[in-house]
């Protein structure tokens, strides 16, 4: 069985339709890119499977359970869980803290508790595992830092990190190195790689950044106008006629040396 | 170790250990301040003092369900529906003081959770507006239906409280109990406020969205905020119709929710003593300001404007500067002083 299948999916809005009749399948263990012109679905793909839309007809599976129709929260409970373009964080809390409430579907507390002050042990548990988080990603340092006072990267960072506080089986990165500079890019690509071989997450992700997306990925979809263009490895997708066809004109794609050749 | 570096270093204990309980202290003063009034205060006062208690119960609740984003404009109905189901449950029941509070309070959280369900298909603006509209659609229902509320009249002979055969309804008991009971529920909603369902409540208002994603139930913490805080505000109720003995639908009309409103702004939601505060200062301002009766209204519009313009986090905004400026030394105060006079003269 497959970690995660897209069966027929569609999505509409209005009169465009962002996903057609899409079907995928990603195995346990991959990391999985997704590219596609602008406006060819990804971001539509993952807003769907993560729960943020829901889909106009299609199903979406996650270890053989049904996710459509499922809010985000039971989808992160089920282990599927999305990072998003923009810096998303909670403003008025530190590094740690935005760990620390991510690590909500694990340190459920009861009104009572709360009031008397039961969890404390739990809390302990939990503010260590959020540490452990955070010295992976490498933002030890900032962990009393107000969230929005950190640079771009390391928000991007702070993102990953709250995803990990879910303890996700699936992990749906959207555009995770935009905006980076070529350090920061290399740590990023470093961590995604670590967290397949050693946390044993699968991968998914959606990125413009064709180096990146080459260097990371052991397989790829392509897709354009919401339909699935091609799927294989780097290699196959590189010299794809169709895919080739597909981003002609668009700069940031074609005119990459490392595409072309 | 040297004689004055021990004399340094336990300065520097003391220090910080008075910063650490400083807070302490200063609620223990207030407390014991407020027990003492009660039996001091006279008995205009002492109304104004439970007025006051009863109050702090309906800006803490209120702060409470601001922490998720929503401004809710129903709240001072739910008190109403705390104060009609104390009265009904009091008068027709015959139930003690003890047993009645908190089933007002149950009450108010039924109400509060019939309104909360479509409610949640709203945020920001429109949760306001529609929350105005199901608050007033319950208080018409008080005012057309004569059985069991009363219509315009109300429900009078209200039973006064009582708790294992003692009479609460003189001054000073009721001072104390309503002492007690807001002391109580603002202690809970402390407890919430720090705990993690209070973290996930702020991070809703923060990035509704991303809370979402990371497993945090927008709609189920919503609506727990907006329950929880209808609860409190029916307890608040319940004292209000012990006290006053009969009530009616004008004691919950938009007037009492504009003054919470003015409260909240003038205090801050951002920190959790900061609608208390607010509510102190207005208190005060609006009993100086009893000479001026036919100009209250305009007075507090002005304030109102006034605070959402200049002072927009509200006076728990000018916390910080204040224990910043008790921090720094005279002589670079005066530095700040004339900087920050020279920058404005150049202004100008």
């Amino acid at each position: 069985m497959s970690l995660l299948e897209v069966r027929k999916l569609s999505k509409r809005f209005g009169g465009l339709l962002a996903i057609s009749d899409l079907d995928m399948t990603v195995e346990e263990g991959e990391i999985r890119g997704i590219i596609g012109p602008n406006g060819a679905g990804k971001t539509t793909l993952f807003n769907v499977i993560s729960g943020t839309h829901k889909p106009t007809s299609g199903d979406v599976f996650l270890n053989g359970d049904k996710l459509t129709g499922l809010r985000p929260s039971r989808i992160a409970g089920k282990g599927g869980v999305r990072t998003f373009q923009r810096s998303a964080m909670f403003s008025d809390f530190t590094v740690l803290e935005n760990v620390s409430i991510a690590r909500h579907l694990h340190a459920r507390e009861s009104l009572f508790g709360a009031i008397v002050g039961t969890a404390r042990g739990m809390e302990k548990a939990n503010e260590g595992r959020a540490l452990e988080i955070l010295e992976f990603i490498g933002l030890t340092a900032f962990k009393d830092e107000l969230a929005p006072n950190l640079s771009h990267g390391h928000q991007r960072a702070l993102g990953v990190a709250m995803a990990l506080a879910t303890e996700p089986h699936i992990l749906m990165l959207d555009e995770p190195v935009a905006g980076m500079n070529p350090a920061e890019t290399e740590r990023m690509t470093d961590i995604i790689r670590k967290l397949r071989d050693e946390w044993n997450i699968t991968i998914l992700l959606v990125e413009h950044d064709m180096k990146t997306v080459m260097g990371l990925c052991e397989s790829i979809t392509v897709l354009n106008f919401g339909k699935k263009l091609a799927e294989g490895v780097p290699a196959e997708i590189v010299s794809n006629p169709e895919v080739i066809e597909a981003y002609l004109g668009s700069e940031d794609i074609l005119g990459d040396d490392d595409f072309a050749a | 170790m040297s004689a004055p570096e021990e004399v340094a270093n336990t300065g520097l204990a003391s220090a910080t250990a008075l910063r650490r309980f400083a807070p302490l202290l200063l609620l223990a003063a207030v407390l014991a301040v407020l027990c003492v009034l009660g039996f001091e205060l006279r008995p205009y006062h002492r109304e104004l003092a439970i007025v006051f208690f009863i109050n702090v119960i309906m800006v803490t609740s209120y702060r409470l369900i601001t922490t998720t984003g929503d401004w809710s404009f129903a709240h001072v109905v739910l008190m109403g529906a705390g104060s009609y189901g104390a009265a009904l449950i009091a008068k027709h029941a015959g139930l003690p003081f003890g047993v009645v509070v908190p089933m007002a309070g149950i009450t108010a959280a039924i109400v509060g959770a019939a309104f909360i369900i479509p409610l949640l298909r709203t945020a920001g603006f429109g949760f306001f507006i529609a929350s105005f509209a199901m608050g007033e659609l319950v208080r018409l229902i008080w005012v057309k239906v004569q059985f069991p509320f009363g219509g315009t009249r109300g429900i009078i002979n209200i039973p006064s409280p009582e708790i294992v055969g003692l009479r609460l309804s003189p001054p000073v008991p009721f001072y104390f109990t309503c002492f007690i009971v807001m002391l109580a529920a603002v202690f809970i909603m402390w407890r919430l406020d720090r705990s993690r369902i209070g973290n996930a409540w702020k991070s809703i208002h923060s990035d509704d969205l991303l809370a979402e994603c990371v497993g945090i139930d927008v709609a189920r913490y919503r609506s727990l905020a907006f329950i929880t805080g209808a609860f409190f505000a029916g307890i608040a109720g319940a004292l209000l119709a012990y006290r006053m003995g009969s009530i009616d639908p004008r004691n919950f009309d938009l007037t009492t929710m504009i003054y919470l409103i003015i409260w909240v702004v003038v205090g801050g939601t951002t920190t959790f003593w900061g609608p208390i505060v607010g509510l102190v200062v207005v208190t005060i301002a609006f009993e100086w300001s009893r000479p001026l009766l036919e100009w209250r209204p305009l007075m507090f519009g002005g304030v109102l404007i006034f605070f959402l313009i200049f002072l927009p986090g509200g006076l728990e905004s000018l916390f910080p500067k204040v224990g910043n400026a008790l921090r720094t030394p005279p002589g670079q105060q005066f530095q700040r002083l004339r900087t920050w006079f020279t920058t404005f003269a150049s202004r100008t």
